[in-house]
């Protein structure tokens, strides 16, 4: 684990993921505050893990499924009504194919 | 006020013996919301219109002799990230600000078929992601015990609106201690039962490993009969599990002559302060002398809960709200050159500082080269403490320690410090890392009149043990007064 | 000297599961709906909704991994997969990336070079994306949900294929196995079987593989051998001029016959994985790897070698009728029944098909029943009626699964046995045709075909053909 600083590329790469832009004083901030988690994050290393397996699932569930049956649902309206931008049932947004 | 003073239990038992109607309780609630709202602002929105035809519909059912149950004719409120059909729901967040969910929560439809009323949506950390409810992108809401106070925090609307008698329970979520620790805040009994217990089906996920939907109420019988409202199996729900046991109240007030008490020793060390420690250990007594052991012992790996906790919350937030991106609902930015500014500018505009900085922190962890040194570091770590719990709860039947180090504190303070805030969630986050079920109720009040909450924490599908000796404990503290009475006159004069 | 190079080449292959509905919610799995019409909360990412696993979708890829000598992974897990796209509606793809149900499998391919073996890395269960329709004109794009959440299986091979004949080989090996298991219906055009080659070329004898290049956008057998041609073409020159082959994604063009780099500008590809928490695993018990295995058909190459033994048909009309699971067992069932396997196969064969293509109809949907089709042949074996009377009877079956015997029976089309009245109708024919006999005695055997044809008439079609121009013959020699 990293206890150096994060640096400004980083910063905008993660940014990028998480499709978020941040304002100067936001970046700023976000990143000092970030940096003090990780720190703290760090102190998981003094924990001796080596023979643990990771905890995905808090309960032994397993095999949870349904039947292969329609149920149809009357929501389609309901759930455009909630779009921004939609024309003749779809919905509109800015062109994926990049010229 | 009088019927304010009811508990949920009592005001429901009045409504089917005709004594009161279903619209007078809601009037009394909603005339506090009038009178309080202004000073709690524990509301984002209030159904006005809904809650009175629901009001009609349910007396009319009561009438007809189909409402039967514990909570038929209680007027509630509801967390805002508890999906309400075609009732805005909006994390508190500007991102959802027109959000119309075309489905309700089941535990909201649960309570429906129960028979309750409800009024309103309750404020909250934006997402969920905050101790304070300072978050919320609508406005702050304020200690009904102490308007300079937080309420604490996610469901720090829900907490303030029970306290102050604008509603007669609420649901709240609880991720890491968002329903315990306002509850200790504002003087109330708050739940959070064994993850699985209460489907997440229509609640908005911000850590979908760690979170439940739970009550805030007035007392432990109503906070058993709610959770025995909500309880149920869902499909929906992969993660649901089938409760066989689900009669809380039943078995409420079994005695606890035997019961084996387990107090972590490190619950008590640095940062706790004295007076919540004199008061939690004086509760620990009245269980003593109502016939309980109590020992101490040591739950040492507790210490990484909170770092692993932060690590997965805001690795699962990542991805959760990863959907929230101006395509097929809520906020969209209005001014973009293509898709790609559109995400980033319809999700800087619409989230806060704090749920960026949580998806920022939680994208950072999951890159795929960090993947092993955080996120699966700290899934074993989450193993540890589990273990850890499991061994503990082969000596005791339920561990007891404070819900939070300090009482409520003051409005701006938190924010300022948020790592500070983070290690405020120390008592609470390890419950919701190993799922078991916690309580928290009050047990005291501090120098400046603010309540202090007591957590008792049993083994995973023991909250009913939790709920007994929670029972046992109020009975042996005896009424714990509410807050409005005094407060309301300093507000009108 | 010039230098010589290898390719190599591995597949991805995307295979949509015939399921009725969709991986993880309930909403119909069909096509051809109004946009967003087969959807609901769970399948358009709506924040509270959660997904519940589809069982049969799993059982399909089971049996897809059985099918191609896999091991079966007894404890599995979703994981999420994060980016942003619009037709992604929760910005992660639940798919399997640390846990895939199926591993290391392997297929048998035959082609010009020989036998070969080709392994299968894995098979992991995910969910498709919705369709996105764009407007170059407004710099717009449309999105459609209700192929959103449809299951799918991705098939992921060794890079151990050298060219475009091995590529379609191992395809159409895999293709009989999940269409025999009804898994999928495997159609390229269509999209419900998406084939991407990944490739790579390095210089003859050095043992580690090229820099490789992902294709998309290949809807055809044509299509993909022409990308993998023309990839190859364009790596080669690449390297054989000093150049440097870059790892990207690029998308084939049919038309134009060229590829071009998919360029993302704004995308970082770091799909931080991690397990989805909505999901509970999977615990696959050696009872249901067994179960699953007792339910397996027998596939193409079996039945193939099977039908050579059993059955005296041609080889052509072996590999023909197995092509198609459906008919096969149609033919199986005929061809037991009738005991007369060529028949059956050419009633199949010529008669089925052409009237299938004609109304454009898939063989499973099929209306008459193996039963009336051997009764058919029995009577056409048994010379009850003739082969244009069977035509007949056969169309009238095809449409209602009509009993062919009862037909038969109902509008007398019984051809005539009867010896006197055969000759009567001769006499007749005779009779009526004078001129014709002379030519006939003079040498023109052609209007023999002419006095059978009218005999024909006489008897309303009725009559055996062999047997009258057998009578028409003696009876000619006679004269007038």
């Amino acid at each position: 684990m990293m206890r150096d600083r994060i640096s400004d590329e980083t910063i905008e790469y993660v940014a990028i993921l998480a499709k978020l832009e941040l304002s100067r004083e936001e970046k700023e901030k976000i990143l000092r505050e970030m940096e003090k988690m990780l720190d703290y994050f760090s102190k998981l290393k003094e924990v001796d893990t080596s023979m643990i397996e990771p905890m995905s699932h808090l309960f032994d569930l397993s095999n949870v499924f349904r039947e292969d049956q329609i149920e149809k649902q009357k929501k389609g309206e309901e759930i455009l009504k909630n779009a921004p931008q939609v024309k003749d049932r779809m919905i509109h947004v800015p062109g994926t194919i990049e010229e | 006020m009088g019927l304010l003073n009811l508990t949920a239990v009592q005001l429901s038992a009045k409504i089917k013996a005709k004594e009161v109607a279903v619209i007078e309780a809601l009037d009394a609630a909603l005339e506090q919301i009038e009178k309080l709202e202004r000073h709690i602002h524990a509301y984002v929105t209030i159904d006005w219109e809904g809650a009175r035809r629901g009001a009609e519909e349910v007396q009319e059912k009561i009438n007809k002799g189909e409402l039967k149950g514990l909570l038929a004719g209680v007027p509630i409120g509801v967390k805002d990230n508890i999906c309400t059909e075609n009732l805005l729901t909006t994390c508190s967040s500007k991102m959802l600000k027109n959000f119309l969910p075309p489905y309700s929560a089941q535990a909201v439809e649960n309570l429906k078929k129960e028979g309750a009323v409800i009024i309103g949506k309750t404020n909250m950390d934006e997402f969920a992601m905050g101790s304070t409810t300072e978050t919320s992108a609508f406005g702050v809401t304020k200690n009904p015990w102490n308007e300079e106070h937080v309420p604490g925090g996610s469901s720090g609307g829900s907490a303030a609106a029970v306290a102050a008698g604008q509603c007669f329970f609420a649901l709240g979520s609880d991720t890491g201690g968002s329903i315990r620790q306002p509850a200790s805040y504002c003087g109330i009994v708050g739940m959070k039962p064994t993850y699985g217990t209460v489907s997440r089906y229509g609640l908005i996920a911000y850590g979908s490993s760690l979170e439940q939907i739970g009550p805030l109420c007035k007392d432990v019988t109503d906070c058993a009969a709610v959770l025995e409202g909500i309880t149920s199996y869902d499909k929906k729900d992969s993660t649901s599990v089938l409760r066989k046991d689900k009669d809380f109240i039943k078995d409420l007030k079994e005695n606890i002559k035997g019961m084996k008490i387990g107090i972590p020793k490190d619950y008590f060390g640095k940062g706790l302060s004295e007076e919540v420690k004199e008061a939690v250990l004086g509760a620990a007594k009245e269980l003593e002398k109502r016939g309980a052991s109590l020992e101490e012992f040591d739950l040492k790996h507790v210490s990484y809960a909170i770092p692993a906790y932060y690590v997965l919350a805001c690795a699962e937030a990542s991805s959760n709200l990863g959907r929230f991106d101006g395509v097929k609902y809520g906020y969209r930015a209005e001014e973009f050159h293509g898709l790609h500014q559109m995400y980033k500018k319809t999700r800087s505009q619409g989230f806060g500082t704090e749920v960026k900085k949580r998806i920022m922190i939680g994208s950072f962890v999951l890159r795929e080269a960090y993947y092993e040194a955080y996120y699966l570091k700290a899934l074993k770590v989450r193993a540890l403490i589990k273990e850890e719990f499991h061994k503990a709860f082969e000596k005791y039947d339920i561990l007891l320690g404070p819900t939070t180090p300090v009482t409520a504190p003051k409005l701006g303070d938190s924010l300022l410090d948020p790592m500070n805030m983070y290690l405020g969630d120390i008592y609470t986050i390890a419950v919701n890392l190993a799922g078991l079920p916690g309580i928290s109720l009050p047990c005291g009040k501090d120098k400046k009149g603010l309540p202090i909450g007591l957590q008792l924490i049993g083994d995973c599908f023991m909250d009913k043990k939790v709920l007994q000796a929670a029972y046992a404990y109020e009975e042996a503290r005896g009424r714990f007064v509410p807050c409005i009475d005094e407060k309301l006159k300093s507000w009108h004069s | 000297m010039e230098k010589k190079y290898e390719t190599a080449i591995g597949l991805e292959i995307h295979v949509e599961l015939s399921t009725k509905t969709k991986i993880f919610c309930s909403c119909p799995a069909s096509f051809g709906e109004e946009p967003n019409t087969n959807i609901c909360p769970v399948c358009t990412g709506m924040p509270g909704t959660l997904p519940v696993l589809n069982k049969k979708a799993v059982e399909y890829a089971i049996a897809v991994g059985l099918g191609t000598g896999c091991s079966i992974t007894q404890y599995s897990k979703f994981d999420r997969k994060n980016y942003f796209y619009p037709d992604n509606p929760q910005n992660y793809q639940i798919t399997q990336l640390y846990m895939p149900i199926c591993t290391k499998g392997t297929l048998e391919i035959e082609t010009k070079g020989g036998v070969k073996h080709i392994s299968i890395r894995e098979i992991h269960l995910e969910e498709d994306a919705g369709k996105l329709f764009h407007d170059q004109e407004t710099h717009s794009s449309f999105v459609d949900y209700n192929r959103s959440g449809i299951p799918l299986i991705e098939i992921v091979t060794e890079p151990q294929m050298e060219n475009g004949e091995e590529v379609i080989a191992f395809i159409k090996k895999l293709k009989f196995i999940i269409q025999y298991l009804g898994a999928s219906d495997c159609k390229l055009q269509e999209g419900s079987m998406r084939v991407d080659v990944n490739l790579s070329v390095r210089e003859a004898g050095i043992k580690e593989l090229g820099v490789r290049t992902e294709m998309k956008n290949l809807n055809s057998f044509k299509a993909i051998e022409r990308a993998i041609e023309g990839e190859r073409e364009r790596q080669q020159k690449i390297l054989s001029q000093g150049g440097r082959i870059i790892q990207e994604t690029r998308r084939w063009d049919d038309e134009k016959g060229l590829s071009f780099a998919m360029r993302g500008k704004e995308d970082a590809k770091d799909y931080r994985y991690f397990p989805d928490p909505d999901l509970a695993p999977l615990l696959i018990s050696n009872e249901w790897i067994e179960e699953m295995k007792e339910r397996q058909p027998e596939f193409r190459t079996e039945k193939i070698a099977r039908y050579k033994r059993e059955y005296s048909i041609p080889d052509y009309d072996i590999e023909w009728l197995t092509e198609n699971k459906y008919l096969a067992d149609f033919f199986e069932k005929t061809a037991e029944l009738c005991r007369n396997p060529k028949k059956a196969a050419n009633w199949i064969m010529v008669e089925t098909m052409h009237l299938l293509k004609e109304k454009e109809m898939e063989p499973k949907e099929l209306k008459y029943s193996p039963e009336n089709l051997a009764k058919l042949i029995g009577m056409v074996d048994k010379k009850v009626i003739n082969g244009d009377k069977a035509k007949e009877v056969f169309a009238h079956m095809f449409e209602q699964n009509t009993d062919p015997e009862k037909y038969v029976e109902e509008n007398g089309l019984k051809a005539v046995r009867d010896e006197r009245i055969l000759q009567e109708a001769v006499e007749e024919v005779i009779a009526g045709n004078p001129k014709s006999v002379e030519d006939f005695i003079r040498g023109k055997e052609k209007v023999l075909g002419f006095f059978v044809g009218q005999t024909m008439k006489v008897l309303k079609g009725r009559g055996d053909p062999e047997r009258i121009t057998q009578l028409l013959k003696e009876r000619l020699k006679e004269g007038l």
